[in-house]
């Protein structure tokens, strides 16, 4: 017991508490691997490196890498204890979006397969 | 630093301890939380619009697809526009905590030539596929286009009038509390349009060429 138990404070998005000096460090890391991460896609979609079928799921990892770097460099969400409040509403974010984003799709793709009175997709 | 490893002799009254104990959190932190939550519900209503482009893509009634329609060149500078005034929006931010305020000038102004230079592209992008004939009315894919892009762009313009009013406010007012509460939550909608973007970028122009 040598450690006393650690006292949690809350934390807010956007703020880096601590070490302000880590901060344009940490903007600038951010910054590289976002551009290494867009020039990727662009890569990815415009040459021959994937194998066509798997150029989508490719860009889709891509861009949620992306979006990681993005929320922790410059939205400086942690995944400490300090920042559980943050962290749980952007969890139920993204659980909605996906069910209104997948579920569109599926639900869509599905009536315009059954419909007999669909024309033709072009 | 180290003040959040060790237990203090007497916990101060009134003092945010993190879920609740010890009272109420600094405003900063709860402002914040609460434009967060804006945020996020702003992410959902960009989901419906990604939904109804996702589902609607493939509609184009004849008219010309977006293999036809996005020049990836200018699309490319436009991501890079808005990386970077992330970028300084972020360091002008880290400024105004330091209370340096000719830095923070320096950089919201750098932000606001970078938002400009993309909302250019983005209309001229625009006013060159109506030119076109290839309006919002013209397909399905092309309504759900316009509505996607087109409310991110209203986003940034909205961003950009904020910046606007944030720095005549640091300038009658100087780097109070209130004003540097306001400026976290610009920066936290900045960022968050980025975010977006990342998504246009691969859903609609990268997976649209491809």
């Amino acid at each position: 017991m040598d450690r006393p138990e650690r006292i949690y404070d809350d934390r807010t998005p956007g703020v880096e508490e601590h070490e302000s000096t880590a901060n344009i460090l940490s903007y600038t890391v951010g910054l590289g691997l976002a551009i290494v991460a867009t020039i990727a896609s662009f890569v990815v979609s415009q040459t021959g490196l994937l194998w066509a079928p798997g150029i989508p799921v490719g860009l889709i990892v891509l861009a949620i890498a992306q979006i990681g770097v993005h929320l922790v460099f410059f939205l400086h969400l942690g995944s400490g204890a300090d920042s559980t409040n943050n962290i749980l509403a952007l969890a139920f974010g993204v659980l909605v979006v996906f069910l209104v984003i997948g579920g569109s799709i599926w639900i869509i793709t599905n009536i315009n397969a059954n419909s007999p009175m669909s024309m033709p997709m072009n | 630093m180290t003040a959040i490893d060790t237990v203090p002799a007497e916990v101060p009254t009134g003092q945010a301890r993190g879920r609740g104990g010890g009272g109420p959190a600094p405003t900063r932190v709860v402002v914040a939380y609460g434009f967060w939550i804006f945020i996020l519900s702003d992410m959902i209503m960009f989901a419906a619009l990604f939904a109804a482009y996702a589902v609607l893509s493939g509609n184009t009634a004849g008219g010309p697809s977006g293999r036809e329609l996005f020049n990836l060149r200018s699309v490319f500078i436009e991501t890079m526009c808005l990386l970077l005034s992330s970028y300084t929006c972020g360091l002008g931010a880290l400024s105004a905590e330091r209370r340096q305020p000719a830095r923070f000038f320096l950089f919201a102004a750098l932000t606001f030539v970078l938002g400009g230079a993309f909302l250019l592209i983005e209309c001229t992008e625009f006013a060159g596929m109506v030119a076109r004939g290839a309006g919002p009315e013209r397909s399905a894919f092309l309504s759900s286009f316009f509505t996607l892009v087109g409310t991110h762009g209203v986003h940034v313009t909205g961003g950009l009038l904020w910046l606007a009013y944030m720095v005549a406010q640091t300038m009658s007012k100087g780097l109070r509390a209130s004003v540097l509460r306001r400026l976290l939550c610009w920066s936290l909608f900045w960022h968050a349009l980025d975010i977006v973007w990342v998504g246009v970028l691969t859903l609609v122009y990268l997976m649209g060429v491809t």
